[in-house]
C-alpha cells in the first residue's frame, strides 16, 4: 500500500513536466493541440480586430483542428483579475484563460505576480521571421523584457488623425497643438488616463516637452520624477482649459474619439493604429475627409502581444494559434487595411518571395501613411513612468471639478 | 410533505449563502487579506489608502445624492401619475407600454438617452441649424456633468417603469376605488384624495421595492460609465476600475471601496428611512388639516408630462439606436443617416446567434427554478400556515440591496474554490440569486390574494392537496405565473457581472457581448445589440400576454390582465 502511495506521489509529481507541451517538440504539440478549444481572451471594442480574431479562429479550427473562443473582454484587465482569482482560490491548473491579448502594464503586472506560463515564444517555429533587430519592441514589453512569455502579434504607432474638412494644417509638436487648442478651444481632447491610449497621450507629450527623454527608459523612481514631468504638468495646466468640454469630461476609450470626430465635436485625436482610421472611413464610422499625421520627432510606438496564463488548459493551442498569428498570411491578413491595419512584426527580407508579394500586394487605406512617411517609432517609457503618470494626472485632474 | 416544509429554508439559503459568502470573499481584502497578493495580516491599510484618494469626496457625493434624487423622483413621478390618472386613459396606454419599456437594458437605454440629449444628440440636430444656428456641435456639457444629471435622468428613465409595476402589482391590496370613493365624497380633489387616502396604503407595499431602487441607484455601473462624470466618477464605478487596474496591487483598494460602498448604502437606506419618518409625520398633519384641494389640475398635468417624458426617453433612445444600426456615415447636423445599410445587422447578427442561444437556456433555467421554489414556498405557506414575517421579506430583497461590487468578486473566489465554476450551471445559480427575489415579488400577492375558497370546493369534492395545486390553483394563476417569469426572464437576459465574474466569461451571453461590443463606443453594434436585447426580453412579456389568452379563449375571467 505504502509502495503504492509512493509511485502515486511520483506520477504527480511527474505530471505536471508531462502535462505542459514543450514547443521545441513541434510536432507534439501540434499534435496535442489537435482537438483542443482555446479561450482567446481579447479586448472586444473595436469591430475590426473582432473580425480579425473570427477570420484567425476559423482558419486555426480549419487547418490546425484548434476551436478558437474569443472571450470579448470590455477591459484586459477583467483577464488578469480572474487569473489573480484562480490563483488566490488555488486553482492552479484548468484555469478559464488560454490566452491573452496583452501588452504594457499588464504583462508587467502578470510577469512579476508569476501568472504567466513560459518561456515559451522564442521557439515557436515562426518566431524566426520576427524583426527582432529591426524591432526592438518585439521583446522589450514598455521596456520590460518578454523573456519568451509573450508572443508578438502587431506593431502599433502613435498617429493623429483630423478632419481636412474642419482643419487644415494640424499642428506638429506639442507646443503647436497648445497654441492651436487656444486658438480653437474645445476641439480636441484625449481618452481619460489610465486609459491606455490616454496615458499614451501624456507619454507622448512627455516626449515632446522633456529636456532628455532618455531618461524615460529607466525606472521613474532612480530619475528626479518631479523635475522630469514638471514640463509635462505645466503643458496639462495650460492645455486643459481649453480642450473638449474644458477638460471636465474626456471620452473613455480611444475608440469613442471616432463617434466624437463623425458627430463633429472634435477635430483631432489620437490613434495607436495607423490604419484605424482608413478602417473606420470604409465602415463609414468616419467621414472620408479624415487624414492621419504624425507629430516632428516621432511617436511612440509598440507592439501587441498574446500570453498564456500560468494555469492555461490549451496551453499546446494557444501557442500553436500564437504560432499562427505570427505566419506571414496572418500577418499580410493583419496589416491589409481594409481588414486591421496594423503593422507587422516580421521581418520582410526574410520571407520567401511569395509571401513577401503577399505584403506588396497591400493597398494603403485612404487615410494611411506608407510605412516611411511614420517617422521614426519612440520606444515606450519603462512602466512605472505609465503608472506614476497615470495615477498622477488622475490625482491633478480627474478627480476634482 | 416534509419536502415542501423546507422550501422556504432552502430558498433562502440558495438566495442568501452566495451573498454572505460573496461579502467575506470581498470584504477580506479591505482589511488587508488576500494571500495570492501575499497579504495574510489583517490591517487598515488599504482603508487608510482609501481615505488618502484624493477623488474620494466627490466619488461618495455622487454616489449618494444622485442616488436619492434618481429615487425620490422616480418615486414622486409615479406617485404623482397614479393619483391623476388611475383608472383613466393614460393610464392604460402606459400600463401597455410598461413591458417594452422595463424590457429595454439600462446600459441601452443610458446610451440612447446620450444621443438624445448630447450637444450633437437627436434633439440638437433636430433644432439644427434653422433653429439654432448651429453647423456644428456646441461644447456644452450635458451628458457626463459634474453634478451626475443626465445620470439622474437616466436612472429615473428605467426605473420609474420598474416602480410603476410594483405599484400596480400594491395596488388591489390598497383597495383604492373604496378609498378614494370615501375620500371624493368628502369633497377632496381626485389628487389631493388621492395622496392622502391611498398613498399611505401603497408606499407600507412598495417601501422595499423602492429600497431596491436607492440600492441600485447608488451602485449602478453601466449607466453610471455612459451617462455619469469621470473625474470623479461615483464609488461604484472607480471600485470597477480599481479592480480592472493592472498594478495588482489596488485590488486591495478596490476592496477597501467595496466596503465604503457597503456602509455608504447602509447609510443611506438608513437616512431614507428617517425621511419616511419625517415625512410620514408632516403627511399626518397635513392629512388631518384637511385641506379639500391643491391645484388638481396642475399636478395632473405634472404626473402626465413627467411620466410621458421618462417613456418617451427610452423609447426615442431606442429609435434612436434602432436607426444607428441601419446607418451609414451620419453626421451632424443631419436628422437621418445619408445612407441606410444593412451592414452592421449583416456583420453582428451571425455573432450573436451562439449567445442569443445561451441567454435563452439560462434565462429559462434560471426562470424555471426560481418559479418552482417560488411556487414550493408559496404553497408552503398557503398548507402549513406559516405566515411570513417582515423580516423573510427583508432576507428575500438582500440580494437586492447589497452592492454587486461588494459582493460578486468574493463570490467568484468562493465558486473558484468550490470548482464550481466557469460551467452554465454556475452561471444559472448566480443568476437564481438575482432572479428569485422579483419572481417571488411578483408572484407572492397573485397567489395570496386567490380565493381558498376555490381549494374547499375541490377538497369536498375529494381533491388531495397535491390535486389542488396541480388541476385548479396554477391553471387558474397561470396569467400571473408567466407574468413573474418574464420578469424574471428580463431580469436573467440583462445579468452582466454576474454572467462575467462566475462564468469566467467562458459563457457568453448578449449581454456580455453587447457590454464588450459597447465598450468601442460604435453606436451601430450599440444599435444592434441593444435591439437584440429588446427583442428578447420583450419576447417574454410578449409571451406571458398572449399565453393565457390563447389557453383560456374560453375562460374570460381566466385571460389575465
Amino acid at each position: 500500500m505504502r509502495a503504492f502511495a509512493r509511485l502515486f506521489a511520483l506520477i504527480s509529481l511527474a505530471l505536471p513536466a508531462w502535462a505542459d507541451p514543450d514547443p521545441a517538440d513541434w510536432p507534439a504539440v501540434l499534435d496535442e493541440a489537435r482537438g483542443q478549444t482555446v479561450y482567446w481572451n481579447a479586448w472586444g471594442g473595436a469591430t475590426a480586430t473582432n473580425e480579425f480574431i473570427r477570420w484567425a479562429g476559423r482558419q486555426a479550427n480549419e487547418r490546425l483542428g484548434v476551436t478558437v473562443e474569443h472571450v470579448k473582454l470590455a477591459d484586459t484587465g477583467d483577464a488578469v483579475s480572474r487569473v489573480l482569482a484562480e490563483k488566490s482560490a488555488g486553482k492552479d491548473t484548468g484555469g478559464a484563460i488560454d490566452l491573452i491579448w496583452i501588452n504594457g502594464a499588464n504583462f508587467a503586472a502578470m510577469k512579476e505576480a508569476g501568472l504567466l506560463y513560459g518561456p515559451w515564444a522564442e521557439e515557436l517555429p515562426n518566431w524566426a521571421y520576427v524583426d527582432v533587430a529591426g524591432k526592438p519592441a518585439v521583446v522589450s514589453d514598455f521596456t520590460v523584457p518578454t523573456e519568451g512569455l509573450e508572443s508578438p502579434w502587431a506593431m502599433a504607432q502613435v498617429v493623429f488623425y483630423y478632419d481636412t474638412a474642419r482643419l487644415a494644417e494640424p499642428p506638429r509638436t506639442m507646443p503647436a497643438l497648445l497654441e492651436w487648442a487656444r486658438a480653437t478651444p474645445g476641439r480636441f481632447t484625449y481618452p481619460q488616463p489610465p486609459d491606455f491610449l490616454g496615458t499614451t497621450f501624456l507619454k507622448q507629450a512627455l516626449y515632446g516637452l522633456a529636456d532628455d527623454p532618455a531618461i524615460l527608459q529607466g525606472p521613474a523612481e532612480g530619475a528626479d520624477y518631479d523635475a522630469v514631468t514638471a514640463p509635462l504638468w505645466a503643458f496639462l495646466d495650460d492645455l486643459t482649459p481649453h480642450l473638449w468640454r474644458q477638460g471636465r469630461a474626456y471620452p473613455q476609450t480611444g475608440p469613442r474619439q471616432l463617434q466624437l470626430m463623425a458627430d463633429g465635436e472634435i477635430d483631432l485625436a489620437i490613434s495607436f493604429s495607423p490604419g484605424e482610421a482608413s478602417t473606420a472611413i470604409a465602415n463609414g464610422q468616419l467621414p472620408d475627409t479624415v487624414r492621419t499625421y504624425v507629430l516632428e520627432g516621432g511617436t511612440i510606438g509598440n507592439a501587441s502581444f498574446v500570453a498564456i496564463p500560468y494555469n492555461a488548459t490549451a496551453k499546446a493551442g494557444a501557442m500553436v494559434l500564437a504560432n499562427f498569428l505570427l505566419s506571414p498570411e496572418a500577418q499580410a491578413r493583419a496589416q491589409d487595411p481594409a481588414v486591421l491595419g496594423y503593422g507587422t512584426v516580421l521581418d520582410l527580407d526574410r520571407l520567401s518571395p511569395q509571401d513577401r508579394a503577399r505584403f506588396d500586394a497591400l493597398e494603403l487605406g485612404i487615410a494611411t501613411l506608407a510605412p516611411e512617411e511614420l517617422g521614426p517609432a519612440l520606444p515606450e517609457p519603462h512602466p512605472s513612468w505609465t503608472t506614476r503618470i497615470a495615477a498622477d494626472w488622475t490625482a491633478r485632474y480627474g478627480t476634482g471639478d | 410533505m416534509r419536502p415542501l416544509r423546507l422550501a422556504p429554508a432552502l430558498t433562502l439559503a440558495l438566495m442568501l449563502g452566495p451573498v454572505l459568502a460573496g461579502l467575506v470573499g470581498t470584504l477580506l481584502p479591505a482589511i488587508g487579506v488576500l494571500p495570492a497578493l501575499g497579504g495574510s495580516t489583517p490591517g487598515l491599510g488599504p482603508l487608510k489608502a482609501l481615505a488618502g484618494w484624493p477623488g474620494l469626496a466627490g466619488a461618495l457625493w455622487l454616489s449618494v445624492v444622485p442616488g436619492l434624487a434618481a429615487t425620490a423622483l422616480s418615486l414622486g413621478i409615479v406617485t404623482l401619475f397614479v393619483a391623476g390618472w388611475q383608472g383613466g386613459r393614460a393610464f392604460a396606454a402606459l400600463e401597455r407600454a410598461l413591458a417594452p419599456l422595463l424590457a429595454v437594458p439600462h446600459a441601452a437605454a443610458a446610451f440612447g438617452l446620450a444621443f438624445l440629449i448630447a450637444p450633437s444628440g437627436w434633439i440638437a440636430r433636430a433644432l439644427s441649424p434653422w433653429a439654432t444656428g448651429w453647423m456644428r456641435p456646441p461644447d456644452l456639457l450635458i451628458v457626463q456633468d459634474p453634478w451626475g444629471l443626465a445620470m439622474v435622468m437616466g436612472l429615473v428613465a428605467k426605473e420609474v417603469p420598474f416602480l410603476f409595476l410594483m405599484t400596480l402589482a400594491a395596488l388591489p391590496q390598497a383597495r383604492p376605488a373604496q378609498r378614494l370613493t370615501l375620500a371624493r365624497a368628502l369633497g377632496y380633489g381626485r389628487v389631493t384624495g388621492w395622496l392622502k387616502a391611498v398613498f399611505p396604503a401603497v408606499y407600507a407595499q412598495v417601501r422595499l421595492p423602492v429600497y431596491a431602487v436607492l440600492a441600485y441607484s447608488m451602485t449602478v455601473v453601466d449607466v453610471a460609465i455612459i451617462l455619469g462624470p469621470g473625474t470623479p466618477p461615483p464609488l461604484a464605478v472607480q471600485v470597477v476600475r480599481w479592480m480592472a487596474d493592472p498594478d495588482l496591487s489596488l485590488r486591495f483598494l478596490a476592496a477597501a471601496g467595496a466596503a465604503a460602498q457597503l456602509a455608504l448604502v447602509i447609510a443611506a437606506l438608513g437616512l431614507w428611512r428617517l425621511g419616511e419618518l419625517g415625512l410620514g409625520a408632516l403627511g399626518r398633519r397635513w392629512a388631518e388639516a384637511g385641506r379639500r384641494r391643491h391645484g388638481e389640475g396642475a399636478l395632473q398635468a405634472a404626473g402626465l408630462a413627467l411620466a410621458t417624458l421618462s417613456a418617451l426617453a427610452v423609447i426615442g433612445g431606442l429609435l434612436g439606436l434602432a436607426v444607428w444600426s441601419v446607418a451609414g456615415f451620419w453626421g451632424f447636423p443631419d436628422i437621418l443617416p445619408d445612407a441606410l445599410s444593412t451592414k452592421s445587422w449583416l456583420r453582428h447578427a451571425p455573432a450573436l446567434a451562439g449567445p442569443t442561444v445561451e441567454t435563452i437556456v439560462i434565462a429559462a433555467a434560471a426562470t424555471g427554478m426560481a418559479l418552482a421554489l417560488t411556487v414550493a414556498c408559496l404553497e408552503a405557506e398557503h398548507r402549513f400556515g406559516l405566515s411570513p414575517g417582515a423580516r423573510s421579506l427583508w432576507l428575500l430583497y438582500l440580494p437586492l440591496l447589497v452592492p454587486q461590487v461588494a459582493f460578486l468578486p468574493g463570490l467568484q473566489t468562493f465558486a473558484l474554490v468550490a470548482g464550481a465554476d466557469m460551467g452554465r450551471g454556475a452561471v444559472i445559480l448566480g443568476h437564481l440569486v438575482f432572479v428569485l427575489p422579483y419572481v417571488f415579488l411578483s408572484l407572492a400577492a397573485p397567489w395570496r390574494a386567490w380565493d381558498a375558497r376555490h381549494a374547499q370546493v375541490a377538497a369536498a369534492l375529494g381533491a388531495g392537496p397535491a390535486r389542488v395545486l396541480w388541476t385548479v390553483r396554477l391553471p387558474m394563476l397561470l396569467a400571473p405565473l408567466l407574468t413573474a417569469a418574464a420578469v424574471g426572464c428580463a431580469v436573467s437576459v440583462g445579468q452582466y457581472l454576474p454572467t462575467l465574474l462566475i462564468g469566467a466569461g467562458r459563457v457568453q451571453t448578449l449581454t456580455t457581448e453587447a457590454v464588450a461590443l459597447a465598450s468601442g463606443g460604435d453606436r451601430r453594434i450599440i444599435g444592434v445589440t441593444a435591439l437584440a436585447q429588446t427583442a428578447l426580453a420583450a419576447a417574454g412579456f410578449a409571451l406571458a400576454l398572449a399565453a393565457p389568452r390563447l389557453v383560456w379563449r374560453n375562460r374570460r375571467a381566466l385571460r389575465g390582465a
